[in-house]
């Protein structure tokens, strides 16, 4: 990424942005739902519609021009996602649908390796798409479902984690950052740990990878998950790195044409990495839509960026604190890009109701976290969640438009 | 409880020229639903969406089916209320012939009832006209 002490230039990124400058029932959209998807700049959008305009073809073996410059464009945007994350090289890097089917990828694989007095070690703050999971996985093999927990704050409890370490421990699965709270985990030291016991890591990198400078060789995780879609890419495309010598003799997924390297009636061979893990016709146009998203955001200032997000949420913090019965929920010291929160005596999707009437767009439930939820003793929050297109006004309309909730609602 | 009904709402609703007005007329309706005895909060009464939960008690008296509702969250409540106006002491016949898409959108609240909404409007919708198929 381009680094300088620059400040963003937040209006001309906006202006990239077409969906943001429309009316919701009469009253300019303030889009704060970015942790559950983020919008797509017009690079985005114009990638998906030069493919299908100019090159539209299956890729890898079409004896044609159109499947050469289809094959040519989405093998470039391996190499892009390669470079972004830095992986150690291309082969590692295997498209899948998403943040949860990379994940699944790994949890029926592991679940063939697991056995009965295995231990699995999730987190308390996980998404379901990092629970389930492996919780299914444990279930299947036998093996044991452990859970850090977190503390009342939102941040890991990383003694509790440490102390659950031990040499049953197979397997670490753990977020980069919380969906529902924005909590950043230390990763690099805390899959250092599970190394050191000897257990495979895979870090959930939906909510992390769209804040910019993800290293995976620097974390030393084996596995890094995340989805195009909440990083102004298109939904439907995401991606599971592997270091090479993990994934390459990791249980094949889904079967079919794309994966082989022999098939006769009685028996088939798999072919190698990265198309062993991704059988059939796989998202063209979703991986060179990703590409275009990743050039996009590689092209800002990522210090600025990063100086951005922070001033955004260092401003949330600050109204929600002088605001009268509301509890931010998720109070982590390192916490990024999500502002969780109840009004006291409402219910979060009345406040989201009242919200979207004034244009606002948030979300409120459980997050897809129902565990942490219990563990908070909330019924679900609403969150506010920020992005690089924000403006510190939006941030000052979301605080009026919460006065207005309370006074209706109260 | 007594609750307008469903042509007084309608009209009541009309009557309004902005969605404050609306919305604090379907938060007050919300209110004076009496809130359901906790012991007939049990799951098999519960329908859950991801952002908010509702409990539907049904009963029949006299050929009609009478229903108790409640949500933890107060505009779902007024919806309830809303819905409860339309189908709470009738025949199966009357709430199988409601339309309640029309309903909600002469109230311009059709957004709150379509299928994507995880509030449990629509499940408690289908579940009542379930219900009164299932009593014919």
């Amino acid at each position: 990424m381009t680094h300088s002490s620059g400040v963003l230039d937040v209006d001309s990124i906006r202006a990239q942005f077409p969906i943001l400058h429309q009316q919701i029932d009469g009253k300019p959209l303030v889009y704060l739902d970015n942790a559950a998807t983020t919008q797509k700049p017009q690079a985005v959008i114009q990638a998906l519609t030069d493919f299908y305009t100019q090159c539209n073809a299956n890729v890898h073996r079409g004896a044609h021009h159109l499947s050469d410059e289809a094959t040519r464009r989405y093998e470039r945007a391996r190499d892009c996602v390669a470079g972004f994350i830095h992986a150690g090289n291309r082969k590692e890097v295997v498209w899948t649908s998403g943040t949860t089917e990379s994940i699944n990828i790994v949890a029926n694989g592991m679940a063939q390796r697991l056995q009965s007095g295995d231990e699995v070690l999730v987190t308390q703050m996980e998404h379901h798409a990092n629970l389930v999971t492996w919780q299914q996985a444990c279930l299947r093999s036998g093996a044991t479902l452990k859970v850090a927990p977190i503390l009342d704050n939102g941040a890991l409890d990383t003694d509790a984690f440490t102390e659950l370490l031990n040499e049953k421990t197979k397997f670490v699965a753990l977020p980069h950052v919380s969906n529902a709270l924005g909590t950043i985990n230390p990763v690099k030291a805390l899959s250092a740990q599970a190394k050191s016991v000897g257990a495979l890591v895979l870090i959930d990198g939906a909510q992390g990878v769209a804040h910019g400078n993800v290293n995976v060789c620097d974390i030393g995780c084996d596995f890094y998950a995340f989805s195009g879609h909440k990083l102004f890419g298109p939904t439907g495309i995401g991606v599971l790195w592997g270091k090479e010598e993990v994934l390459q003799n990791w249980p094949v997924w889904q079967t079919g044409g794309e994966m082989i390297a022999k098939v006769t009636y009685e028996c088939s061979t798999w072919g190698e990495l990265p198309n062993r893990l991704e059988a059939g016709t796989p998202n063209i146009a979703g991986a060179i839509g990703l590409a275009a998203a990743i050039d996009w955001f590689t092209g800002l200032d990522c210090d600025a960026i990063q100086a951005h997000e922070k001033a955004l949420m260092a401003s949330a913090l600050e109204q929600a604190d002088a605001f009268d019965g509301l509890k931010v929920i998720g109070n982590a010291p390192n916490k990024i890009g999500v502002l969780s929160f109840i009004l006291q005596g409402t219910h979060p999707a009345d406040v989201g109701f009242i919200l979207d009437r004034q244009g606002i767009a948030i979300r409120t439930g459980d997050h897809c976290a129902q565990p942490l939820m219990r563990r908070l003793d909330v019924p679900g929050t609403a969150r506010a969640s920020f992005s690089v297109y924000n403006t510190l006004a939006e941030v000052d309309a979301l605080f009026v438009a919460l006065k207005k909730a309370q006074s209706m609602l109260g | 409880m007594t609750l307008p009904s469903s042509e007084e709402i309608v009209e009541d609703i009309a009557f309004f020229d902005d969605w404050e007005q609306r919305y604090q007329y379907i938060i007050d309706l919300g209110k004076s639903i009496p809130p359901m005895d906790a012991q007939l909060k049990t799951d098999d009464r519960l329908v859950r969406g991801c952002q908010s939960s509702v409990w539907l008690v049904s009963d029949e008296k006299d050929g009609k089916l009478q229903f108790q509702v409640d949500s933890d969250a107060i505009i779902v409540n007024g919806l309830l209320a809303l819905v409860m106006a339309a189908y709470n002491d009738r025949t199966p016949a009357q709430i199988l012939d409601f339309d309640i898409d029309a309903y909600f959108n002469q109230l311009d609240l059709e957004r709150h009832i379509t299928p994507t909404r995880g509030n449990g409007l629509r499940a408690i919708v289908s579940k009542i006209q379930g219900i009164a198929r299932e009593s014919r």
